[in-house]
């Protein structure tokens, strides 16, 4: 077993060795311009291309005319939202939406809000839930869009896209999703789920980094967005640029091998998901699950750990690869914005840990990580005054701390 | 972000780890931070008669850098004298450790922790300073204390 322990597969997952070996001729043989329409180079990049979108919208249960290609999900979240915006400024100016959202789509909305548009931010209860009867009340004739996350990427947290497709068709506004972690974990479909626009990333779905795609409905109703980079009018005028058909062709052997290999994989990476969840809180019971576990990504789970610190942990389980809920790591000094909006507070916030399971998981790679966290986080209690304080009885929200 | 050496010494084997009997006499106990902030120390000093820190000992709640701040503060405070350790700046802390500007604020935490310990020591034994009667020295060091009483 290679250390470090790979678990931070929602951050980005390494490409499938048969993702590269499909890319590697469109480095150097096949290298020609998709938009060449006068060569052989161009038609059969073209040609790859048109596959590569043909797979990426089986998928998603799309039609291939549906799906544009951007650099990743970044881009599509902020094509999707920014470009609704402005087409259908006529309409009105009102979003919708949650704290909860990736930061791709929560600053996006937040610019616009600074350009005067109008935006509700729903709720979410403990577990990360909207109130879908709270979500149709605030639909008016001036709601241009929703746009709510299919899973969540700290949490993995999966929103009941198909209730919220419904109420959004049935209120005749557009629903956009970010999909991001969800192809290859989660089944989806923009038709059965009433869905008009969703964003996905290769990178999440072992493809390579910096392509992506967003979903637009053609058809029942025909959203139509405003390009945010203008130029040769790629991708049917919406997203202008050469195409990058290496990662495309990459995208779409990502989103092949996703849809076949989903129904053998998920249920394996379930029953590791649950094995390392089980071995860490069969030794420490007082650990915290966060998100709802009735409604979450198969491969994740997030857990608090009460008493001990969120960074000291990370720096204790250096052979583990995993994400803190505490955002210290990046200087900032604040806790998860996401675990905050479930309520949690700021010290179950900075000592939560996301783990992350993909296709290259294995049973000992689980156990090694629940053991390595188990101990870790006995040794930070034993060092931590707060467990002190609980094993003698305090009560530490009584507690009058110095805050500093 | 990248720890220095020391940093990771300190947290990898922390000294002097542990507690003292904080209702003896001639222990000081200052417990400083907060839980919503990132992070609690406690340190403990024990004095002996001539005024001499014959022990001490920390628990802290944090990152690594304030568990090397509180590991290293109990190193420097064994065999002081508690006038010498009042003296302990956050700054040699922050030099000792080459802790980063964002760290910074660990080591003003030792640096308070020390003084709330040595303020506790000073209130129970009666020897305060003037300027710092023992009901304020209560209140600063002995909130947390006041507030660990079992209900």
């Amino acid at each position: 077993m290679k250390t470090p322990i790979y678990l931070d597969y929602s951050a980005t997952t390494p490409c499938d060795p048969r993702v590269v070996e499909r890319m590697l001729p469109f480095f150097t043989d096949t290298f020609g311009n998709a938009a060449s329409r006068s060569h052989a180079f161009g038609w059969t990049a073209e040609a790859a291309v048109d596959e590569a979108r043909k797979q990426v919208a089986q998928l998603i249960g799309a039609h291939p005319k549906e799906i544009l290609w951007t650099s990743g999900s970044t881009e599509a979240n902020n094509l999707a939202i920014k470009g609704a915006a402005e087409m259908y400024a006529k309409k009105g100016n009102h979003i919708i939406t949650t704290a909860t959202e990736h930061k791709a789509v929560v600053d996006t909305v937040k610019h616009l809000e600074t350009q005067g548009h109008r935006v509700t931010w729903l709720p979410v209860d403990g577990k990360g839930h909207i109130d879908l009867q709270e979500l149709e009340a605030a639909i008016t004739d001036e709601t241009i869009l929703v746009t709510l996350m299919t899973a969540n990427n700290e949490t993995g947290l999966v929103h009941p896209i198909a209730k919220i497709g419904e109420i959004c068709k049935r209120k005749g506004t557009l629903f956009h999703t970010d999909a991001t972690q969800a192809p290859g974990r989660i089944e989806l479909d923009v038709e059965a789920q009433n869905v008009d626009l969703m964003s996905i990333s290769a990178h999440k779905m072992y493809g390579p980094k910096g392509i992506g795609a967003l979903y637009v409905r053609r058809r029942n109703p025909r959203v139509r967005l405003t390009a945010q980079i203008d130029g040769g009018g790629h991708e049917r005028g919406m997203r202008s640029g050469t195409l990058n058909v290496t990662g495309i062709v990459g995208m779409g052997q990502a989103a092949r091998l996703a849809r076949e290999e989903m129904a053998t994989e998920i249920p394996k990476l379930a029953a590791l998901r649950d094995r390392l969840e089980q071995r860490v809180l069969a030794a420490l019971p007082d650990a915290v699950i966060n998100g709802d576990p009735a409604s979450r990504l198969p491969t994740l789970t997030n857990i608090s750990f009460p008493y001990v610190e969120g960074e000291s942990l990370i720096m204790g389980v250096k052979e583990l690869a995993v994400s803190s809920g505490s955002a210290c790591t990046s200087a900032s000094l604040e806790p998860s914005y996401v675990l905050k909006a479930l309520g949690l507070n700021d010290e179950l916030a900075h000592s939560s840990i996301r783990f992350s399971l993909g296709r290259f998981s294995t049973e000992e790679e689980v156990d090694f990580a629940a053991d390595r966290i188990v101990a870790e986080v006995t040794r930070l209690r034993e060092m931590s005054p707060l467990w002190e304080m609980v094993q003698e009885g305090v009560d530490l929200s009584k507690v009058k701390w110095t805050v500093h | 972000m990248a720890y220095s050496d020391k940093v990771l010494d300190h947290y990898q084997n922390p000294r002097n780890v542990g507690s003292l009997d904080k209702d003896d006499p001639n222990v000081g106990t200052g417990v400083v931070g907060a839980p919503e902030c990132g992070d609690v120390m406690k340190l403990q000093i024990q004095v002996d008669n001539d005024g001499k820190i014959s022990d001490a000992k920390f628990k802290t709640y944090g990152c690594g850098s304030a568990i090397a701040s509180s590991s290293l503060a109990t190193e420097w405070l064994k065999g002081a004298t508690v006038d010498s350790a009042a003296e302990i700046k956050n700054t040699q802390i922050v030099e000792e450790l080459s802790l980063p500007p964002v760290k910074i604020h660990c080591s003003v935490l030792a640096e308070d922790a020390i003084k709330a310990a040595i303020d506790d020591w000073r209130a129970k034994n009666g020897t305060a300073k003037d300027d710092a009667a023992p009901p304020a020295n209560e209140s600063k060091t002995g909130e947390s204390k006041t507030g660990q009483t079992t209900s």
